[in-house]
């Protein structure tokens, strides 16, 4: 009989903890490492189903016709998408009101002065001729970490005027100094205006700002087995793991998608796709740095953090719970006018009142542009984009090999 | 062989599960029976696979000598012996054994007319062992999610299993199975020195017997399990330990896909405070 209620509540316990669980074979697993590595990603299909319905991408206007006369000649100040047909020029315009500020969002006056289609007054206006620049900048300088597949303006804003992931800077609990309540950062499961969670984990929950805005060193590992003289303390690793952790959540991938744990620095061991997030924390550092930032005296205060900073972005900003942006369908593609093969040749900080003017100045300066981006004042990584390694397909051990960014890089990330 | 004089009291004849008298004897100090012939036969047969294996393999380091479960592409089925094959023999032999091992004990139990208390801790073990190798490959849909026979490679492949949920740590059947783990450790040393101490008195003093043992127990933590009762706790620890690592492993994947530290987020959501 004690035998019986034993087991009954032994049964009972299994029955709770898996019902906690709420997931069910059959599971999907892929391989991504040699056999019996222990590197594959699980992926729930009936979760799949729910994440491929939230990760659709916008509409996609008909294409229009590049010829004919500029946009910039018929319509007043026109500085970013100058080089672009009137066409063309209409559909980016229709494609934004769609991707950012739908009908329940007042359209085009959501940006513009109904009055006056070339009034610089509203701040909108502001926001989005910088993030047209910025769309184009990573569609042609950044193509270590978005490859062909690009982004728009949809990748992020997904049907609304602020991307439903940002972040801000961490306003702290208030307790700083206090006796106890002091949270250090980190220790919390709660989300609130600058305070997210690391998966519900007690990781600091604002790596964004040392690593995402500052260039603050993300490896932490020694490059042997015994110490050796790295001096990197468990407080900075737990702050590396935030931001691992984080960059996991935003792609839905474990661990063993970028590195085999047996030695996480090791780039000969590591898997292609650790080279293209390598590219990607640069990338949403430089755009962090480069384009909302320089934005923070545009923005309304309501627009603001606590701390009075500016929405920056992070990896979840685009993936949004998926390895590749909508499951790796591109709508950049079918946006010629984002791609920026005719650049859009401007200084992204300047805000140049006289529009006109600065148009030409842009056009006039078409070749100097890709390398005045870096120089805008900006902690960029040390290896620029366009020198650091390609990654390439998949194709085994040999080929990981070869992508090894520089040996500056090393045990890097 | 030697035998001591009262042991041949106890060499029973019978008790056997299968085959009856035919293998009912035995090799020196060593009951062989049916299930000692099975034993012998899968963990000779399992070694030989695995040098062979070996010899197949690039290093004959002892530490990097690894034999891979095949890729998941074959799912549930057969691989060819150099890809992954030789794993699936090697398991067959393994479960072939360790089950022989088990039976064996029974055999001898029923011999000696005693509980089967020991075939069934060591069927705690057996089915951690059979939960990782074959019933959670089951539940994944291929035998390439088991560990590969290597002792390096077998220590890769629980770092980047553990990683797959990220922080393994939060998993609560793996804190449940640690927790008994430890435990067992600390009941069983608790227990070895308390016995020890009885034993081994100061000079002069005589030997202290069970009372002796509770009184210490009752003085220090106000309780004495009990000699009997030390056994029973340490068994139930010892088998749970054996029993929850099962679990959290066969919940990792077939029942859980993400982090576990997500798991947690039910606390978040009670409706107390929710």
């Amino acid at each position: 009989m004690k035998i019986l209620i034993r087991s009954m509540a032994t049964i009972v316990m299994l029955g709770a903890l898996l019902a906690g669980c709420g997931e069910r074979p059959p599971i999907e697993t892929k391989q991504i490492g040699y056999r019996g590595t222990g590197m594959e990603q699980n992926v729930n299909p009936r979760r799949e189903v729910m994440l491929k319905a939230m990760n659709q991408i916008g509409d996609i206007q008909p294409p229009a016709d590049p010829t004919g006369p500029l946009a910039k000649d018929i319509y007043q100040n026109v500085q970013v998408l100058s080089d672009l047909s009137v066409g063309e020029f209409t559909r980016v315009m229709l494609s934004m009101t769609e991707w950012v500020a739908p009908a329940n969002q007042k359209n085009c006056t959501y940006c513009h002065n109904g009055e006056n289609y070339a009034d610089e007054s509203m701040y909108t206006y502001q926001v989005a001729r910088s993030m047209l620049r910025m769309t184009r900048d990573i569609n042609t300088n950044w193509k270590s970490h978005v490859k062909d597949t690009g982004v728009t303006c949809h990748t992020c804003h997904r049907g609304g005027p602020v991307p439903s992931y940002v972040w801000f800077a961490d306003p702290g609990s208030g307790r700083e100094n206090a006796f106890v309540g002091t949270r250090a950062g980190q220790n919390s499961a709660i989300t609130g205006l600058g305070v997210t969670t690391i998966g519900h984990s007690s990781l600091p929950y604002d790596p964004y700002s040392p690593f995402l805005l500052g260039d603050l060193n993300i490896g932490v590992n020694g490059s042997t087995a015994l110490p050796t003289g790295n001096r990197q303390s468990t407080k900075q690793a737990e702050w590396t793991y935030a931001l691992m952790v984080h960059m996991s959540n935003s792609l839905g991938v474990n661990c063993t998608y970028c590195h085999n744990s047996r030695a996480w620095a090791d780039w000969a061991q590591s898997t292609p796709q650790r080279t293209v997030a390598w590219h990607g924390i640069r990338m949403a550092r430089g755009l962090n740095n480069e384009y909302l930032v320089p934005l923070t005296n545009v923005f309304p205060e309501n627009r603001k953090g606590p701390q009075g900073d500016v929405a920056k972005i992070n990896c979840q900003t685009c993936h949004q719970g998926v390895y590749k942006p909508y499951f790796g369908e591109s709508m950049a593609k079918a946006y010629p006018e984002l791609q920026g093969m005719k650049p859009a040749p401007v200084d992204p900080t300047a805000m140049p009142a006289d529009g006109t003017a600065a148009a030409g100045d842009a056009a006039a300066a078409a070749p100097a542009a890709p390398a005045a981006a870096p120089a805008a004042g900006v902690p960029m990584a040390k290896v620029p984009a366009k020198d650091a390694p390609k990654a390439t397909p998949r194709s085994g051990n040999t080929a990981i090999a070869a992508l090894t960014p520089t040996s500056v890089d090393r045990g890097r990330l | 062989m030697a035998m001591l004089n009262f042991e041949r009291k106890y060499r029973i004849r019978g008790g056997t599960l299968v085959g009856g008298d035919l293998f009912d004897f035995w090799l020196g100090a060593f009951y062989v029976g049916f299930f000692g012939v099975t034993a012998a036969f899968f963990s000779l047969l399992g070694t030989a696979l695995l040098v062979y294996g070996a010899a197949l393999g690039p290093t004959w380091n002892l530490w990097q000598i690894s034999i891979a479960p095949p890729d998941l592409s074959y799912g549930l089925g057969l691989a060819p012996l150099e890809e992954g094959g030789i794993w699936q023999l090697v398991t067959i032999c393994a479960v072939g054994a360790f089950v022989s091992w088990a039976l064996r004990e029974v055999e001898i139990c029923r011999k000696l007319g005693m509980g089967f208390h020991v075939p069934v801790a060591f069927g705690s073990a057996i089915l951690a062992y059979v939960t990782l190798q074959v019933i959670r490959p089951l539940l994944l849909g291929a035998w390439g999610h088991a560990f590969p026979y290597g002792i390096y490679s077998h220590l890769d492949w629980v770092s980047n299993v553990a990683y797959q949920y990220l922080h393994f740590h939060y998993n609560p059947a793996h804190m449940v199975a640690v927790t008994f783990f430890f435990t067992t450790t600390l009941a069983l040393a608790l227990h070895g020195s308390l016995v020890l101490s009885a034993l081994n008195p100061a000079k002069g003093e005589v030997v202290k017997g069970a009372e002796h043992e509770n009184t210490f127990f009752r003085d220090n933590i106000g309780y004495s399990i009990g000699t009997l009762g030390i056994h029973r706790f340490g068994l139930l620890l010892a088998i749970n330990a054996g029993v929850w690592s099962a679990i959290c492993i066969v919940v990792s994947g077939p029942f859980w896909t993400r982090s576990w530290t997500d798991w947690w987020a039910w606390w978040l959501n009670l409706p107390i405070w929710n």
